[in-house]
């Protein structure tokens, strides 16, 4: 694994830089709003009361000499939409709600018993939903069926070899956690973006704080190859099966963007160049071709759904990943062994480092395949 | 009589040095500009260690020891040697008494030579030592202060042995790289017998004399790094979070010392959006993302217009600010590095972060933890290095690095 909260965060920004870019066109491209309130005794301020409908922030300042309240009311004053209590004097509070189109009453209130100050809010109508291409819906929908066979395989797999763990199985274990990975390196981005359930199931052994129970796969991994399955290993296998249900579900929820998808693949890449292309992410079993494998499948798979937009938008950018991505491939297809491949550390330097070359091939133009998308 | 880099170096360089920066050569002439010429010492002698509070330095040559099985005594006799040759140094002169060519024939220089056309250049030393020197080897188990240990392991801390906190460290920095070499070899060429080096690492400060105004400098990610820095200038700064105050080390100061490796291939085909939040701050100013100048003040309540932060809460600058660890500052004095390319043809560079304190237990521990457990910048680093070390005050002419152990 790597970090996982910084994969949750780039898709999170990924998802706001694709809506400006999709609004940009629009006018308004704003339909959530922060407004500033200051009070006091006499005063109640509002930097703006007309907005459109969708998440508003309200910072209150509260600049008189008791505690003071603001409210968010219906528009017969008679229901709170929201509240926020108990701002002490020269304090600054937030009050976030999500507001509908209509008409709202807000009501500064100090704690001197006087009368409250209200006045009028003005929602509008909530500004005009990024629209997507058919094409690049249709590339997402593709992507997500395939994320979501993969999640289904991981589960059964999963479940396979964590029964092998549970009944001491310890060949069979072995034998099932390379090909069983494979369906989780292959949707990585994906499952690193809920950032709790990756340092759960993926972490290396070092990752965490010292402070953070060690679990998942390669908590097991070192079990198996190294020190023999201990007391807790059923309850490891048990939870690692818990985590990849949760996945499964929370992935059937999951609402992707293709700059998601394509900045995924980016990752996949980086995740081979920084991981395993080292031998480092599958350092007891050595399993770090099944994993580089996986990525490569995972992140060229980005480029198939999207095929067709970047045949219209960069033909060029297509054809270059077209020949890199080959390269790679054809390299690693000379360490196959039967379904599976060599060890990492079956490799002499001249083959890792021919490999890691060409992930740096092929990750220069995958970089570009966001921007190209988007343009 | 021996040669005097500094006299030797004299008015004529620091003419030749002055018309290069545009001073004017007749001032440059009369030596008051040395200092603006690069070509000045820096006292070596002070209530506290040169290197600290010193302005930075272009270059840096940092070395990890360990001290072999000798005794306390031939310890002491080498650590006096070595203040020897790090006080003539600083002057600018030779790391001997005698020079590098003005001795025996038949006898190898007590100076390498390499320096001996160059100007003093701002040449500074700096010693420390690690929590392993406090053991019985010397009699020092005593002298420990009572809050100074090993940093702790952070997350993600991928910390061989051998670069791990060691018995002692030599900072050496000066704005010419062929000086700082030269000290540090000669250093450790005084050493040998008595001292082991376990790492030496160079790196490069990012600034430039040649911009008019000072200017924060940048990483190897391109972001400026270090502008909600300790004020040196501000004594009740220094007193507050640098200079510590227990027993034999008061007027010194903690050290951590954390080696970052770069993802630098990772991060050059990262988006600039992406590299923004990572840091918090823009790339082309500084600025926070919250808007404002380089050092405008972050607000990070700010919300961009989508409703989220400006400033993302695990960016770096969120995660390292002062204002997050109840106003903790410490004394960043990081330095940039390169070691050519690494066995996967990728580029072997990062930062050498050092940075001083007053205590490390209560302000840089849990900034580095805040950082370990959630900067997104980790996708993107490596720690390779880590290590802590107490730096004593400063010396007085007689006096050597180390004595308060030996007292």
């Amino acid at each position: 694994m790597t970090t996982p909260k910084i994969t949750l965060k780039v898709v999170a920004i990924l998802a706001t830089f694709t809506t400006a870019l999709s609004l940009a066109g629009c006018t308004n491209p704003e339909p959530d709003v922060v407004v500033s309130v200051k009070q006091d005794a006499t005063t109640c301020e509002l930097s703006q009361t007309e907005f459109g409908a969708g998440i508003a922030t309200f910072a209150i300042e509260n600049v008189g000499e008791t505690t003071a309240e603001f409210y968010i009311l219906k528009a017969d004053a008679e229901g709170i939409v929201a509240e926020v209590e108990n701002i002490g004097a020269g304090l600054t509070r937030e009050l976030t709600a999500e507001l509908a189109e209509g008409t709202y009453i807000y009501s500064c209130e100090q704690m001197d018993g006087g009368t409250p100050i209200r006045g009028e809010l003005t929602v509008t109508a909530a500004k005009v939903a990024a629209t997507v291409s058919p094409e690049a819906q249709a590339a997402i929908d593709a992507y997500k069926a395939f994320v979501e066979d993969e999640a289904a395989t991981l589960l059964a797999g999963t479940t396979a070899f964590a029964d092998a763990v549970k009944s001491k199985e310890v060949s069979a274990a072995k034998a099932l956690y390379a090909p069983t990975r494979v369906a989780w390196e292959r949707i990585e981005p994906v499952a690193e973006s809920f950032g709790d359930l990756d340092p759960k199931m993926d972490a290396r052994e070092g990752d965490l704080d010292p402070g953070v129970a060690w679990t998942g796969w390669h908590a097991l991994e070192k079990q198996l190859w190294v020190t023999g399955l201990q007391a807790d290993a059923p309850a490891l296998a048990d939870q690692l099966v818990a985590d990849t249900a949760e996945l499964v579900d929370r992935i059937a929820t999951i609402e992707l963007t293709l700059s998601q998808v394509s900045n995924g693949a980016k990752e996949l890449l980086d995740e081979v160049a920084t991981g395993k292309v080292t031998g480092e992410e599958e350092r007891y079993s050595h399993t770090d071709l099944w994993d580089f494998d996986a990525n490569v499948y995972g992140a060229l798979k980005a480029v198939e759904v999207s095929r067709t937009i970047l045949e219209a938008k960069d033909s060029q950018l297509l054809a270059e990943l077209d020949a890199t991505f080959e390269a790679l491939n054809s390299e690693l297809a000379k360490h196959k062994v039967g379904d599976g491949f060599k060890l990492y550390t079956e490799l002499s330097p001249a083959e890792v480092k021919a490999l890691a070359t060409l992930v740096e091939a092929c990750s220069e133009p995958l970089s570009k395949m966001t921007a190209a998308l988007v343009k | 009589m021996p040669l005097d880099r500094r006299s030797f170096f004299g008015l004529a360089g620091a003419a030749t040095l002055g018309a290069a920066v545009g001073v004017p050569a007749t001032l440059a002439a009369t030596g008051q500009f040395k200092a603006f010429a690069g070509g000045s010492a820096v006292n070596f002698y002070g209530d506290h260690q040169p290197g600290i509070v010193t302005p930075m330095q272009d270059r840096l040559y940092l070395a990890s020891f360990k001290v072999l099985d000798v005794s306390a005594e031939k310890l002491k006799s080498t650590l006096k040697e070595m203040t020897s040759a790090a006080e003539r140094m600083s002057r600018g002169a030779g790391a001997g008494p005698i020079g590098a060519v003005a001795g025996q024939p038949e006898s190898p220089p007590d100076d390498t030579g390499e320096a001996l056309d160059l100007p003093a250049a701002r040449v500074t030393f700096t010693v420390g030592f690690g929590e392993s020197i406090f053991d019985n080897r010397f009699g020092f188990a005593s002298k420990q202060p009572v809050h100074f240990k090993e940093l702790p392991r952070f997350a993600g801390d991928e910390v061989t042995p051998e670069r791990m906190g060691s018995d002692l460290v030599i900072q050496v920095c000066a704005d010419d790289d062929q000086v700082a070499f030269h000290a540090i070899r000669n250093l450790i060429r005084i050493s040998k017998g008595t001292l082991e080096p376990l790492w030496l690492q160079s790196g490069f400060s990012g600034a430039s004399k040649a911009v008019a105004s000072p200017h924060t400098p940048r990483n190897l990610f391109g972001f400026k790094d270090g502008t909600s820095n300790l004020n040196v200038h501000d004594s009740s700064e220094t007193s507050r979070h640098l200079w510590a105050s227990d027993d034999w080390m008061a007027g010194g100061t903690y050290l951590a010392v954390r080696n970052f490796r770069f993802d630098i291939e990772t991060w050059d085909r990262s988006a600039l959006l992406e590299q923004e939040q990572v840091f918090g701050r823009n790339k082309g100013e500084g600025a926070p993302l919250s808007g404002g100048t380089e050092f405008t003040a972050p607000d990070f309540a700010a919300k961009t217009a989508t409703g989220e932060k400006a400033i993302a809460i695990d960016s770096h600058m969120a995660l390292a600010h002062p204002s997050q660890h109840g106003g903790a500052k410490i004394l960043r004095r990081a330095y940039n590095y390169s070691n050519g390319a690494d066995k996967f043809g990728r580029i072997d560079a990062g930062l050498m972060f050092l940075s001083f304190q007053r205590d490390l237990e209560t302000q840089f521990v849990p900034i580095q933890r805040a950082l370990a457990n959630n900067d997104r910048l980790n996708e993107y680093i490596k720690v390779i290095g880590s290590g802590a070390y107490a730096c004593p005050p400063g010396l007085k002419p007689g006096q050597y690095w180390g004595y308060q152990l030996f007292a």
